[in-house]
C-alpha cells in the first residue's frame, strides 16, 4: 500500500509540471483558437468580439481572396510533394553511397553534407535570396559568366519566385533524410547481404529484398513528419518571397494564414483557416500512418 | 578484370556524387563568409571568387561598435537558455513517465503530444499573441519563453520517451535492489545512460530559439527587447541591403551553432533514429 503511495507521488512528480504547461500554453491556446475561429474578432473588434458560429469557416470556402484560396491550396500541396521527393531522393541516394564499405573519408563527407541542416533557415532564407539577387546574385552569375545563358528574374516572376522557395527547401531538407536512412542502413547486418551473394543475388535483388524492406519503417515516420513540416513550413515561404512577392502570388497556406492574422488584423479568419489547416493534416497523417501500416501486415 | 573495372567506376560515380553534394552543401555557406569579409567597395560584386580579394574584418567592427549588437548576443543567449534548461528538464523528467509507468490518461496523452506536431504555427501564435496582449505580456521575454518551451516541448518529449525505451527496465530493478530509491535510480542509473538523447533535446530547444525569426518579429516589437534574428533581418530590406553587417551578423549566429551540430552528429544519428524507430 504504502509502496505504491510512493510510486504515484513518483510518477506525479515527473509528469506534473510539463503535463500543467502543456495545458496553460498548449491545450488551453488551442481551445482558445477554435473560439475565435467562431467569432467576428478582428483588430476593431479585438476587445468586444463575440461568437457569430461557422462564419469564418464559410468565409474560407467562399470568399474571393487574392490570390484564390483554391490556388493557394494547389501550391501547398505541389510545394509539399515536389520538397518531399526530392529530400528523400537525394538523401536516401547519398545515405546508401556513403554506406558503401570501400569509400574512404566517410566522417568528412557526411559531415559537410549535413551543414544545410546546421545553418539556421532565417540565415538559409536570406542567404539565397542574395543568390537569387537579379543583378548581384551568384546563380545569374553563374548562369551567364559560366554557362553563356541570360540572366533570370527569379524573385520578380510569379513561378520563379515559387521555384527560388522550393530549390531553397530542398537543399536544407535532404540531410535530415539521408541521417535517418543512414541510421537505419548501418543498422542492417553485413552478413545479411553476404548471405544473398552467396544464393547469387545481384545488387537489384539485394537492394530490392533487403535494404528497401528494412530502410521502409524507418523512412515512414520519417516522411510522415516531414510531409507536415513542410507541408507548415512558413520560414523560407514568407522570407524568400519577403511575405509573399510578387503581388501575394507566393504564397502557401500558412503564410496565408500568417499574413492574414498579422499584416491585416483578420483574426476571426486566421483562426478558422488555421483549424483547416490543422484538420487536413491530421487526415493526411491518419490515413498515410493506416495505410502503411496496412501494407506492412501483407509483407 | 571486368569486376575491376566495374569497381572502379562505381567507385568514381560515388566519389562524383559526393564531392557535387559537398559542394552544393557547403557553398551557400562559404557565401555568407564571403559577404562578411568583403570591403565596403565591394559588397556588390558579380565575380565568383570564394574568397574576396583584400578581406577585411571591417564590417564585424562595425557590427560590434556601430549596431546594438552585444545586446542582442546577450538577448538571445538569456532566452536560449532558459529555453532549453526548462526544456531538457522537462522533457527528461515527463519522457522517462511515459516510458516507464502505466497511468491514467497515458495513451491520450502521447496521442496529443503527436497531434501538436500537426498544428499549424499560427495555431498556436495567433491565440497566445492575443492573450499576451490582453495580459500585457508583449514585448516582454515571459512571452515569448513560454511560447519557444511550448512548440519545443511535445518533439522533445517524444525524443526522450523514444530513447528511454532502448534502455532495459532490468537496469532500474537492480538498482533498487541495491538500495536506490525511485529518484535515485533515475537520476544516478538512467539519466547518464540517456545522455546523447539529452544533447540532442538540448541542441534542438537551443537551435529553435536561437536562430526563430517569424514568433520573434510579432512578439517582440521594442528594438531593446530584440533578439539575433530580429537584429539581422534589420539589415535587410528590400530598398538596400547591408550586406556586409548581414554577412558579419550570420557568421556570428551560425558559427556556434553549425559547431554544435557537426560536433554533437555522432549522437544525431543513434538518437534520432532510436527515437523514430521506436515511434
Amino acid at each position: 500500500m504504502n509502496k505504491t503511495f510512493l510510486k504515484n507521488i513518483w510518477i506525479t512528480i515527473l509528469i506534473l509540471p510539463s503535463l500543467v504547461i502543456l495545458i496553460a500554453v498548449v491545450v488551453y491556446p488551442f481551445g482558445y483558437n477554435f473560439i475565435l475561429s467562431l467569432s467576428n474578432i478582428s483588430l476593431t473588434h479585438i476587445r468586444d468580439w463575440k461568437i457569430i458560429g461557422f462564419d469564418q469557416y464559410i468565409k474560407v470556402f467562399t470568399t474571393v481572396t487574392q490570390p484564390n484560396i483554391y490556388v493557394i491550396f494547389f501550391k501547398t500541396i505541389l510545394w509539399t510533394i515536389t520538397n518531399l521527393f526530392f529530400h528523400v531522393v537525394i538523401g536516401v541516394s547519398l545515405a546508401l553511397v556513403l554506406n558503401q564499405k570501400d569509400i574512404f573519408g566517410k566522417a568528412i563527407f557526411r559531415t559537410i553534407l549535413i551543414l544545410p541542416w546546421a545553418v539556421p533557415q532565417l540565415i538559409v532564407a536570406l542567404t539565397w535570396r542574395g543568390m537569387f539577387n537579379y543583378e548581384y546574385g551568384v546563380i545569374n552569375a553563374m548562369l551567364t559568366q559560366v554557362m553563356g545563358l541570360p540572366p533570370v528574374e527569379w524573385l520578380k516572376g510569379e513561378s520563379t519566385a515559387f521555384l527560388s522557395a522550393i530549390i531553397t527547401n530542398v537543399w536544407l531538407g535532404f540531410p535530415f533524410m539521408m541521417i535517418i536512412a543512414l541510421g537505419a542502413l548501418q543498422s542492417i547486418p553485413r552478413d545479411m547481404y553476404e548471405a544473398a551473394d552467396i544464393d547469387g543475388a545481384n545488387w537489384y535483388h539485394r537492394f530490392r529484398y533487403i535494404t528497401v524492406p528494412l530502410l521502409k519503417p524507418v523512412m515512414i515516420p520519417a516522411i510522415t513528419l516531414g510531409t507536415i513540416w513542410t507541408f507548415n513550413n512558413l520560414n523560407i515561404v514568407w522570407l524568400i518571397s519577403n511575405g509573399g512577392e510578387p503581388q501575394d502570388s507566393t504564397h502557401i497556406l500558412v503564410s496565408f494564414v500568417y499574413k492574414a492574422a498579422f499584416n491585416f488584423y483578420r483574426y476571426g479568419y486566421a483562426a478558422a483557416l488555421s483549424v483547416i489547416i490543422f484538420l487536413i493534416l491530421l487526415l493526411f497523417s491518419l490515413s498515410f500512418m493506416k495505410k502503411t501500416r496496412t501494407a506492412e501486415n501483407v509483407y | 578484370m571486368k569486376n575491376k573495372f566495374i569497381k572502379y567506376l562505381r567507385l568514381t560515380f560515388s566519389y562524383l556524387f559526393l564531392i557535387l553534394f559537398c559542394a552544393i552543401s557547403i557553398y551557400p555557406v562559404l557565401q555568407v563568409v564571403n559577404i562578411s569579409l568583403r570591403p565596403a567597395n565591394r559588397l556588390l560584386t558579380t565575380s565568383l571568387e570564394i574568397f574576396p580579394q583584400n578581406a577585411t574584418f571591417e564590417n564585424y567592427i562595425k557590427l560590434f561598435t556601430e549596431q546594438p549588437f552585444l545586446i542582442w548576443i546577450g538577448n538571445s543567449s538569456f532566452i536560449s537558455l532558459v529555453v532549453t534548461l526548462t526544456g531538457v528538464v522537462l522533457a527528461s523528467t515527463a519522457g522517462y513517465a511515459f516510458s516507464r509507468y502505466e497511468f491514467i490518461g497515458k495513451k491520450i496523452s502521447l496521442l496529443s503530444l503527436l497531434v501538436t506536431q500537426m498544428f499549424p504555427p499560427t495555431m498556436l501564435l495567433l491565440p497566445m499573441y492575443i492573450m499576451l496582449v490582453k495580459l500585457g505580456l508583449l514585448n516582454s521575454y515571459m512571452g515569448i519563453m513560454i511560447l519557444y518551451t511550448a512548440t519545443a516541448l511535445p518533439f522533445c518529449i517524444w525524443q526522450m520517451k523514444g530513447y528511454y525505451d532502448t534502455v532495459p527496465f532490468s537496469l532500474e530493478e537492480a538498482a533498487m535492489i541495491d538500495g536506490c530509491n525511485y529518484f535515485q535510480s533515475f537520476y544516478k542509473i538512467i539519466l547518464p545512460i540517456a545522455s546523447p538523447a539529452l544533447v540532442i533535446t538540448a541542441l534542438f530547444s537551443f537551435m529553435s530559439s536561437w536562430t526563430e525569426y517569424i514568433v520573434a518579429a510579432q512578439v517582440l516589437q521594442n528594438t531593446e527587447l530584440w533578439t539575433l534574428p530580429l537584429g539581422l533581418k534589420s539589415f535587410e530590406s528590400n530598398f538596400g541591403t547591408e550586406w556586409g553587417l548581414y554577412g558579419a551578423a550570420s557568421v556570428i549566429i551560425m558559427v556556434p551553432v553549425i559547431i554544435l551540430f557537426l560536433v554533437l552528429s555522432k549522437w544525431l544519428i543513434s538518437g534520432l533514429t532510436l527515437g523514430s524507430v521506436k515511434g
